[in-house]
């Protein structure tokens, strides 16, 4: 039976992932024609019926798989063909430590809303996204050309410079919520700060959050830190692919925004918590509450994290819809300069708070 | 350090003008989701096949000849604008009329659309106004190229 709900929390984490996906690359499309005053991809329909465009990934899918897949000359099939899956596989695995909301009590089992309960699953999904790096360099390799390569290594150099960052500036939350399980730091969220407001990572590590942040922009190798890729003029990593292979590659990139966006909720916005919700239903810092039955409680949980995701998504393609490219040395500057001597001082500013306030 | 932070704001300045238009085309696309008409709309797209703006009054569309009160064509060969045409696509075979004040109509009158550059100088030269661009037809595309050229019959519709 516990191998039957496992089996059934990986489907469905994997079917929101794929599904959030999908319709990611609808939202960017849309997103980005009503910034500049468009209307976007609303064409494809089935049956006359168009629905806003919401068909469109589906038929972007069925063409890229209809595609032809394209080997270069000379270029080493066998690593040609791994890179794009090595890439998805290590962010799609990420899936499996992200807190969807706390624990359902079902036909007297408790059951944890989460594939797996990891207690160190912040350094795993930090492990996993580094290994992407794999994917990036493989593909710039193996296609047997030289602005492949170049863009791979570019892809390499960036994302090792802003690791150091991205996990540097999450000591800090590692020291206020002392744990390293993503379920327990959500939990710790839960608690009130002066009574009344809800203690979610950004007010205790503004600082933090900022670093957090714009590394993991740079991370999802996206507009403003596109290096690797560069879609408009610099050639990338993955000039040579076509097809679903190019599609696994794009996919990637829009995974990893959700999984950045995972983060930012489960680290700095709480998660799945809802401000003043506990178990058995709102308590208002007030005095009084709301009580509410368990299952309603739950579904307020999953939906307070699918709307904070869904805005943290928002925010990063509207950031790719507004800001320019960084030069490379800038890039180099922002993060070795800049978010790792800030990420320290972060570091340093929480002990002294913590041990003031012991 | 304080110049690092003025910078920082405008970067999150420059931010707020894409949510600006975000918010505003947002606010108009929901109004017209939910049924309400208003002045502005949230896109500026004209789309094209079910929409279609108007054209200007001078607009150059597809050539047509004209004709005569009695139906014979107003063309009298004088080929003025085989000679100005810049894309040499207009060709003209003369024949002769019984009709002494006309001397000459067209036996044949062929315009290679997939040639044409629309400049209009055939209308301009042209001396009996026999040849006009007002038809307003800009869809222009045909399968075969040999339905982009036009002959008399065509021309005179």
């Amino acid at each position: 039976m516990d191998i039957v709900i496992a089996v059934i929390k990986i489907i469905l984490a994997l079917v929101w992932f794929l599904v959030l996906t999908l319709y990611l690359t609808w939202l960017e499309r849309k997103e980005s024609a009503v910034i500049q005053d468009r209307i976007g991809a609303n064409r494809a329909n089935i049956w006359k019926f168009r629905f806003l465009g919401l068909f469109q990934p589906f038929a972007d899918a069925i063409k890229m798989i209809f595609k032809e897949d394209f080997v270069p000359a000379f270029a080493n099939k066998f690593l040609h063909t791994l890179a794009p899956f090595l890439s998805f596989f290590f962010v799609a695995i990420t899936i499996c430590a992200v807190p969807f909301g706390d624990t359902l009590h079902l036909a007297g089992r408790t059951i944890n809303l989460q594939v797996l309960d990891l207690n160190a699953g912040l350094l795993f999904m930090l492990a996993m996204l580094s290994l992407g790096i794999y994917g990036i360099i493989l593909s710039g390799w193996a296609s047997r050309n030289r602005f492949t390569l170049l863009g791979g290594i570019r892809g390499a150099a960036q994302l090792i410079s802003y690791e150091v960052a991205l996990g540097l500036s999450l000591i800090g939350i590692i020291m206020v919520f002392p744990s390293l399980s993503l379920q327990s730091i959500v939990r710790f969220q839960g608690e009130n700060l002066l009574g009344f407001i809800p203690k979610w990572g950004v007010l205790i590590q503004p600082l933090g959050f900022v670093v957090f942040f714009f590394a993991a922009l740079a991370e999802t190798k996206r507009v403003p830190f596109d290096m690797p890729e560069g879609e408009s003029e610099i050639i990338g990593f993955f000039t040579e692919y076509g097809g679903l292979k190019w599609g696994l590659f794009m996919m990637t990139d829009f995974m990893e925004i959700i999984i950045v966006s995972a983060l930012l909720t489960t680290l700095f916005f709480g998660g799945w918590q809802v401000p003043w919700l506990a178990a058995d239903g709102f308590q208002w810092p007030w005095g009084g509450g709301w009580a509410l039955p368990h299952g309603i409680v739950v579904l307020l949980q999953l939906l307070a994290f699918n709307v904070k995701i869904v805005f943290f998504c928002w925010l990063q393609i509207l950031i790719r819809w507004t800001y320019p490219r960084f030069r490379y040395d800038q890039v180099m500057d922002l993060g070795w300069k800049v978010l790792i001597p800030l990420s320290l001082l972060n570091i340093v500013g929480t002990g002294i708070v913590m041990g003031l306030l012991k | 350090m304080i110049r690092a932070l003025g910078d920082f704001l405008e970067i999150i300045k420059g931010g707020l003008i894409t949510v600006r238009h975000f918010n505003t085309n947002m606010w108009f696309h929901t109004l017209k989701v939910l049924g309400f008409k208003t002045k502005r709309k949230g896109a500026v797209t004209i789309q094209y096949p079910e929409e279609k703006k108007a054209l200007a009054a001078r607009h150059r569309s597809l050539h047509r000849l004209m004709r005569r009160e009695d139906g014979k064509p107003r063309c009298v060969s004088c080929l003025l604008c085989v000679t100005v045409c810049p894309s040499e696509c207009i060709s003209v075979e003369a024949a002769e009329d019984p009709d002494s004040e006309i001397q000459k109509v067209p036996a044949e009158f062929i315009i290679d659309m997939s040639r044409c550059c629309f400049c209009g100088f055939c209308v301009e030269a042209c001396p009996e106004d026999a040849i006009r661009m007002d038809t307003g037809k800009i869809e222009l595309a045909e399968y075969q190229r040999r339905d982009l050229v036009l002959d008399l019959d065509k021309l005179l519709k």
